[in-house]
């Protein structure tokens, strides 16, 4: 349904106007792709047709001279060459104002307290039939509605039963709680029990829902109608994946998240990490004014000098959740050779590897459009659905390649989901997990690999000797089964388009090389007529990991900005937005930032970092600021600034001095580091705006222009210039209709809701009309060859793995109201066999003790773990990970210490919780 | 020449008889503010926000008024109470900008704003022409004394639960099996 091979197109004719379009397509897509008002509710763009809803009913004739043709739902009719059909008829016109009568029998009547009121598909769909006043006289059925957690709002009563969410929720996204339940006119979509939606992506609900049933319960507590929110393009911040999103704002607050249309990355769907994450920028201990130790504020001027005073003799480390202008005007400040990369020492090694691999012309690192057409995947340790959730939904639409291949066979459209579905039963595209542990993706995986991490590699290198010989080989196929890794070497090497996914989230550098073994044997394997590169997914951490890895020298890693610093070699030290704390052992950050003469920190939130530095500079966060990020594929993408920050806070390349505008250091970025060369591309092109006018922020029906700031003085203030972009904070200006690059929030006539973004596309699912935002960075270079198997490591002791979350693992979400409602406490997961040898049962508290540190947090006994291997997850607990080394020993702890660990345990959503535990 | 003459003459005796029988014509003049001319009840004056026949604010902060407005002139923000009703958090109107048209009245779906055949609104300081709430709330419920909304709509609010709203059956059994 959403392979973007070769279309061939055929002519149709509607309402007597001949018109080419897709021949392996339905009626309604084709009408939709071609900008034609034809309303629907059933049918999505992601999901296909099910015919349900009975909506888009449309005339088809057999020929010219047949008059009086039939009613035929549009969805659900193939496209035929020659065919002639009509929307505008009276007959369909008629028959389709009747269906919306009767689903709207049992509407509420509640419009004006519905979230969704403004910008409801029900809304414009019931408008457009033609359907103003109920005349049915009976008793409309009510349903009771559920609490379905801290993140989503359940009014069943407005449901129209087109099964849309069910449909989403457990066939698109693999939930398992939410079904329709009853039957006829009593069908209820909720989940068994009150309780919160388990699943990573239940935000999409929101969006997914063409009326009011699941509407954003965080939004909805400081709620505004979409018209009234200002809105920009912008990048989400929540993990390297880089989906396109659209925060809203209003008096001075940032709103809600949705979904930003990208047609190779997100598609139509966020995580709820991305969606409800960014409480973070209204927190109440944002830093507002510059900061001296004594915590005596400084004015912005004296601040800045003070900056630049000391750069002459500093050190900067830079930051991964920062922009590139950001990282770039630091660098420019210090020095090249004074600028070091924030990341830890694992996660360092690790994208020291993602980029060289990135380099290699034997891989290709695909987009999410192109992750979802692999026909066996491998995943490699990453804990793909905590650490990039969206990579993760991607993941379970690849299994369904084998479904559209049966699908073919039987000729059977891809469109006709639930014939597909139908037809494929339980059969899959072959997964295969390498994991220490079950995970959120075990439902559609052929077969795990549980080991420990280093386990795992070394089967990993083995997997990738038994794929090409060539491939170096570890001793006694690295303790793993030799059936099994037959099997999956057979699987990669036959599929099409086979699909290596790895990452930073573990920080185990090895399975990152082990990633490339094996992708590289595959690509061996394969004969030279087909030597396509091999697609080999690699995950970095947080938003802008890979834009910080090409800024900094291979040599300045933050170890070595630590070690200069408690050497004496380094003065001064500038922290741009990092917390040291989670990317270091405590006692050496401790050592350096008491070494350190002089400590500024920038950022927008108090931390450890912030605490010890002898400046603070507060900076903006994501959606006060035009910032430039690089994702996992090294696609640099523009974040345009949503809203405006009233208190100092400033973007941080505006603090260095470096730089007057946002252009110049975006030009500077580009110019002086190779790498980034392509980042002007990001620039959109605005000569065509009429007169060099501006593009509003503001919806054209944006209200409360003369009252909104009234209460503080009647004489209204002159509009806030942006000096840095082609955007107004205004209603002001030329909207952006054709050019939906620019569009934050699509709108088109009859079309308020989301829905409407179809009127912005080439065609269905196909890339924005004026294509998509962004620029891939990297270029392929020289070739590299594999990498030898590691040695076994003899060390005794537990193995220490960072467990990954969703809700908790990304420090500035952690720090929303809404996400800390869902984040469970710092626990370390270890296996039943572990914790009753030492006498450890599930929600105790247990200490950690490793090289240089010693924690509490809570045990959590987990049945799929191996024995061996410990995962901790911090949380947002101040926790000294770095410190514990690589191997720990555990021991139960005092009894009243789990009770400073409050949060728990009960929001973790894992399969194999030990039972009886 | 001649008949120009006659006819200005004429005019001018026409003239001076109406004027004069004016004299003797009750005066159209009223002496305001000391007498108070008649306002009709659909006047488009002062802006008041109503209560329901309960007591309760009517304004349920859907944002219409403030969206119809074509000066901008209204600025609210929705909250809510424990048990699921939307009120408005402040609404403002900023009267030195208001044109009194009454699209705002239109357009609300609760009866809550209403116009009231109420002009006299001069202030000597601009800053006081912008009233909030507390200001425009009244204890009555203006000019349509019976719609109640929550009592309409299907929303779930304290006193009102599922399947009490007009024409609304009784909440639908999951679990049961009967057609």
């Amino acid at each position: 349904m959403t392979t973007m091979t070769e279309k061939t197109k055929v002519e149709i004719i509607i309402d007597d106007v001949a018109y080419q379009v897709n021949a392996d397509s339905n009626l309604l897509q084709e009408c939709l792709s071609l900008g034609l008002d034809l309303p629907y509710f059933c049918w999505h763009p992601c999901m296909g047709s099910v015919g349900a809803c009975r909506q888009c009913a449309v005339k088809q004739y057999r020929n010219e001279e047949d008059q009086d043709g039939l009613l035929t739902m549009a969805c659900m009719t193939p496209v035929q060459p020659g065919a002639r059909i009509s929307i505008a008829d009276p007959q369909a016109v008629d028959f389709r104002a009747g269906v919306i009568e009767s689903l709207m029998i049992s509407h509420p009547h509640d419009c004006p307290v519905c979230e969704e009121g403004g910008e409801c598909h029900l809304q414009d769909m019931t408008l457009m039939s033609g359907h103003n006043y109920r005349r049915y006289d009976k008793k409309k059925v009510t349903h009771r509605n559920q609490y379905l957690g801290p993140f989503i709002n359940h009014e069943m009563n407005r449901c129209i039963t087109c099964y849309r969410c069910v449909r989403f929720y457990s066939e698109y996204a693999g939930g398992v709680d939410l079904a329709a339940q009853a039957a006829h006119h009593h069908t209820y979509f909720g989940r068994h029990e009150e309780g919160a939606l388990e699943s990573e992506f239940s935000g999409n609900l929101v969006e997914v829902c063409p009326t009011g049933v699941f509407t954003d319960k965080i939004f909805s507590e400081r709620y505004s109608r979409k018209w009234d929110l200002q809105t920009a393009p912008s990048i989400c911040t929540g993990c390297g994946v880089g989906c396109n999103t659209a925060p809203g704002e209003r008096y001075g607050e940032l709103r809600r998240i949705v979904n930003r249309y990208h047609s190779e990355l997100n598609g139509y769907f966020i995580c709820d990490r991305g969606r409800f994450g960014t409480g973070y920028v209204n927190h109440a201990e944002r830093l507002q004014q510059p900061q001296d130790a004594e915590g005596k504020t400084l004015d912005a001027e004296t601040a800045a000098a003070r900056l630049r005073e000391i750069a002459g003799k500093a050190i900067a480390i830079g930051s991964p959740r920062a922009g590139n202008e950001a990282n770039h005007a630091l660098r420019k400040l210090v020095g090249e050779a004074n600028f070091h990369g924030g990341f830890s020492a694992a996660e360092q090694a690790c994208m020291d590897e993602i980029v060289a691999f990135a380099g290699d012309p034997a891989f290709h690192n695909p987009s999410i459009r192109e992750i979802e057409q692999a026909d066996a995947v491998l995943v490699l340790g990453e804990d793909v659905t905590n650490t990039a959730p969206r990579i993760a939904l991607a993941l379970r639409q690849s299994v369904r390649n084998r479904a559209y291949e049966l699908a073919d066979s039987a000729r059977i459209p891809h469109w006709q989901d639930a014939a597909v579905r139908e037809i494929a039963q339980h059969e899959r595209s072959p997964l295969y997990l390498f994991a220490t542990g079950a995970t959120r993706l075990d439902d559609v995986a052929e077969a795990s690999v549980i080991d420990t991490p280093s386990g795992l590699a070394r089967q990993a290198f083995a997997l990738a000797h038994r794929i090409h010989a060539d491939a170096p080989a570890a001793s006694g196929d690295g303790g793993g089964n030799a059936a099994q890794l037959d099997q999956i070497a057979e699987q990669l090497a036959a599929a099409k388009r086979p699909l290596i996914v790895a990452g930073a989230g573990n920080g185990q550098v090895e399975l990152i090389r082990a990633a490339g073994n094996i992708a590289r044997a595959l690509h061996k394997r394969r004969g030279n007529g087909e030597r396509k590169p091999l697609d080999l997914c690699l995950l970095t951490g947080e938003v802008n990991s890979m834009g910080l890895h090409l800024l900094i020298r291979p040599e300045n890693s933050l170890e070595a900005a630590l070690e200069k610093l408690a050497s004496g070699e380094a003065e001064n030290l500038i922290v741009l937005e990092n917390d040291l704390y989670r990317r270091a052992p405590h006692a050496r950050v401790d050592a350096a930032l008491n070494t350190a003469r002089t400590t500024v920190a920038l950022d927008l939130l108090p931390n450890r970092t912030t605490a010890k530095a002898d400046l603070v500079l507060p900076v903006t966060a994501f959606s006060e600021q035009q910032a430039t990020y690089v994702n996992y594929e090294g696609r640099a993408q523009l974040a345009w600034q949503v809203h405006r920050n009233h208190s100092a806070a400033r973007p941080a390349w505006q603090w260095t001095g470096e730089f007057a505008h946002f252009r110049e250091a975006l030009h500077d970025c580009a110019v002086s580091a190779p790498a980034m060369a392509r980042l002007v591309e990001v620039l959109p092109d605005t000569s065509h705006l009429p007169g060099g006018g501006k593009l509003p922020r503001q919806p054209e029906r944006y209200s409360g222009r003369t009252a909104m700031k009234a209460n503080l003085n009647v004489h209204e203030p002159k509009q806030a210039q942006d000096p840095d972009s082609a955007l107004a904070f205004s209603m002001e200006g030329v909207p952006a209709r054709r050019d939906a690059t620019l569009l934050a929030s699509p709108w088109a006539p009859q079309w308020n809701s989301n829905q409407s973004i179809s009127k912005f596309q080439d065609e269905i699912n196909g890339p924005l009309r004026q294509g998509h935002g962004g620029a891939l960075l990297l270029e392929r270079g020289a070739g590299g060859g594999f990498h030898p198997v590691p040695e076994a490591d003899e060390a005794t002791g537990i193995e220490l793995t960072p467990a990954r979350q969703i809700f908790g693992s990304e420090e500035l979400s952690a720090r929303s109201e809404a996400i800390r409602k869902r984040m469970s406490d710092a626990y370390v997961a270890i296996s039943p066999g572990i914790a009753a040898g030492h006498g450890l049962t599930h929600g105790a508290a247990v200490s950690v003790r490793g090289e240089d540190a010693s924690i509490t947090v809570l045990a959590c006994v987990r049945g799929s773990m191996p024995s061996g291997v410990a995962a901790l997850h911090a949380s947002d607990r101040e926790i000294d990970f770095h410190g514990l080394g690589a191997r720990v020993s555990l021991a139960p702890a005092a009894g009243d210490a789990a009770v400073a660990l409050d949060r728990g345990l009960g929001e973790l959503i894992v399969s194999d919780l030990a039972q009886g535990s | 020449m001649f008949s120009l003459i006659r006819d200005t003459l004429l005019s001018q005796a026409v003239t001076l008889w109406r004027v004069f029988r004016k004299l003797f014509v009750k005066a159209d003049t009223v002496q305001y503010p000391d007498e108070q001319p008649y306002m009709f009840p659909r006047w488009r004056g002062r802006i008041i926000l109503s209560r329901d026949p309960d007591g309760e604010e009517r304004c349920v902060a859907c944002n219409l008024c403030a969206v119809a407005c074509p000066v901008d002139c209204i600025a609210l923000q929705k909250t809510e109470t424990e048990d699921g009703r939307w009120y408005p958090e402040f609404f403002r109107i900023n009267f030195s900008r208001c044109i009194m048209c009454g699209f705002c009245e239109e357009a609300c779906p609760t009866n809550a704003i209403q116009l009231t055949p109420d002009f006299e609104m001069a202030e000597y300081v601009r800053q006081d022409m912008v009233w909030e709430k507390e200001d425009l709330l009244i204890d009555g419920t203006g000019k349509y004394h019976d719609y109640n909304f929550y009592r309409v709509a299907g929303k779930q609010v304290a006193g009102k639960d599922k399947g009490e709203a007009l024409n609304e059956a009784e909440p639908v059994d999951v679990r049961s099996l009967l057609p």
